[in-house]
């Protein structure tokens, strides 16, 4: 039982457990990428070859090109309104002195923390009321809640790191409110309000669940057209799709570090305060 | 002063997501009439009972599985130097940041009958004679949401663990400890808080999934929120999935109130 003291005996075992998790985290991802490139006319790993026959087909294909088209049209404009809403309450939370603060923070949080089928189930019923239901516009609205509190959460913490008495000094040297708030403190929050825009348009684009709820036949994102699929008559072109929506996760995920070389990471620090997003989750 | 900035998102939060939830929560008590009718109907039928009682299970087994694999590698992260620190952050967030719809297709294809997993056990490494059924039971959601939810529980515990004094250990270790011995009595009752918060996030989340056991699981397997789906697309029955939605969201709610109080209280 000498081994049991041995250091380098649990070096060596988590050596090992670490090597085995990080291969369980990331391979599912790489098998996408790989089977996506595959030559065989069905789903096999590994591929007996390598070819872009399944990119092709995506790029001939009217269903999934509708699809992509639908999915950007829908991001785009609710990551916009995300951002412009969410960061003008971060700072209103940060700077303004509100009565019932933390109840209205708590508030435009909720939709991160209360679970997604609930929210999907919801809106559908009431949406549906309205005529939103399987329109663009109700999936832009239904997308543009789920990203808020993520705009919120990245530019708040932001905030609390800007010294309120710079923009203090600007005032005293003659700048109006307006002009200190733009040439002080939104240069300041302004990589934090990029990095929840990221966020929003990766929470739009990768949503499924509620989007299931919301969409139709005619309006219908690439998500909830890869879930229909892969359900049915599985076949690599989803591979192909799946290693698209990798790419595009991968990008805002590059992109989102170099914003913030400096900065602590948000998801790093709303995990510390055991407030992690579970939007992006179920 | 700058207070009415919180205008526009608190408009679109209360009309466009609190409304809607709120009346779908209302239905329980008031669809088709107003009773406890869809509350009773939960606890009487054997399929609720069970489906809540598989939500509990699953999400509890697989806390347990992130913890186990998630304590490791949040360590190694908290020990090691700055470029191989964030390589593993770049490995816990990638995933993280990924389509779960992909994941889970991707754990579709390396589960199946004749896929990766299969194939090295059997051909491979001869481990097994025949495939195991790994897919569409009990083992495909378990592997399925351990894998999802792992960082939720890594990087709560990492920015415990990175905070710990590493001198506690050396001190219990000078005095005579054995690795295990230091190990138990010193680093993990202070790793304590991050596990919690982890275990916390993971379990709640488990309770609500609905994509992953619903491409991986078996008939067995549903969990709460299948059911309320079923209650809707399959029987229109409002009230009853209103109902389920209720006992979600307090599921829900309790365990994150419990474990705050019992951390704001006990913890350090």
């Amino acid at each position: 039982m000498t081994w049991v003291y041995s250091e380098r005996f649990w070096l060596s075992l988590r050596a090992a457990i670490c090597l085995g998790v990080i291969l369980f985290l990331i391979s599912p991802m790489v098998i996408v990428v790989i089977i996506s490139f595959s030559s065989a006319p069905f789903l096999t790993f590994p591929p007996p070859g390598l070819s872009l026959q399944w990119y092709r087909k995506l790029s001939s294909s009217s269903v999934w090109l509708d699809a992509i088209a639908t999915s950007a049209t829908i991001m785009l404009p609710s990551a916009l309104i995300a951002t412009a809403a969410g960061t003008a309450a971060a700072v209103g939370l940060a700077r303004g002195r509100i009565p019932g603060a933390a109840l209205i923070a708590s508030l435009i949080m909720a939709p991160m923390i209360v679970p997604v089928i609930i929210t999907a189930a919801g809106m559908l019923g009431v949406f549906r009321s309205w005529g939103l239901q399987g329109t663009r516009l109700g999936l832009i609205f239904a997308h543009t809640t789920l990203a808020i509190p993520y705009v919120v959460f990245t530019v708040l913490a932001a905030m609390r790191l800007v010294d309120d008495q710079l923009e203090s000094a600007a005032l005293t040297l003659g700048a109006t409110r307006w002009r200190a708030f733009w040439r002080v403190t939104f240069p300041l929050i302004l990589p934090a309000m990029l990095s929840g825009m990221l966020f929003a348009m990766v929470i739009s684009f990768d949503e499924l669940v509620v989007s299931i709820f919301l969409s139709s036949p005619t309006v219908r994102p690439v998500t909830v057209q890869m879930w229909s699929d892969v359900r049915g008559d599985v076949d690599p072109t989803i591979a192909a799709i799946g290693a698209l929506l990798l790419a595009f996760s991968v990008g805002a995920l590059g992109l989102e570090t170099v914003l913030n070389r400096q900065r602590a990471r948000p998801v790093v620090a709303a995990a510390a305060e055991g407030t992690l997003p579970q939007g992006v989750a179920p | 002063m700058r207070g009415w900035l919180v205008v526009p998102a608190v408009l679109i939060v209360v009309v466009l997501f609190a409304y809607p939830v709120s009346w779908l929560l209302v239905l329980s008590v008031t669809d088709p009439e107003p009773t406890l009718r869809n509350f009773k109907m939960l606890i009487e039928a054997p399929v609720y009972l069970r489906a809540l009682w598989n939500t509990i299970l699953i999400s509890g087994s697989v806390t347990l599985l992130c913890m186990l694999l998630g304590y490791p590698i949040a360590y190694t992260m908290a020990h090691v130097g700055d470029r191989l620190r964030r390589l593993l952050v770049f490995i816990v967030l990638f995933p993280f940041w990924s389509s779960i719809l992909v994941r889970t297709f991707a754990w579709m294809v390396l589960l199946q009958q004749k896929g990766l997993i299969n194939k090295m056990l059997v051909d491979y490494l001869g481990l097994v004679e025949t495939p195991l059924t790994l897919i569409y039971n009990r083992t495909g959601v378990l592997i399925g949401m351990s894998h999802i939810l792992l960082p939720f529980m890594i990087l709560p515990l990492y920015s415990v663990l990175s905070r710990i004094e590493p001198s506690l250990s050396q001190a219990a270790a000078s005095l005579g400890a054995p690795p295990v011995r230091s190990f138990v009595r010193v680093y993990l009752p202070l790793s304590l808080p991050g596990l919690v918060a982890g275990s916390v996030l993971v379990f709640v989340i488990g309770l609500g999934y609905y994509i992953t056991p619903a491409l991986l699981g078996g008939p067995g397997d549903a969990m709460i929120a299948q059911l309320i789906e079923m209650q809707i697309a399959d029987f229109g029955n409002w009230g009853l999935a209103g109902a389920l939605a209720v006992i979600l969201l307090l599921g829900t709610t309790m365990t994150f109130l419990l474990v705050s109080r019992s951390l704001i209280e006990g913890g350090p």
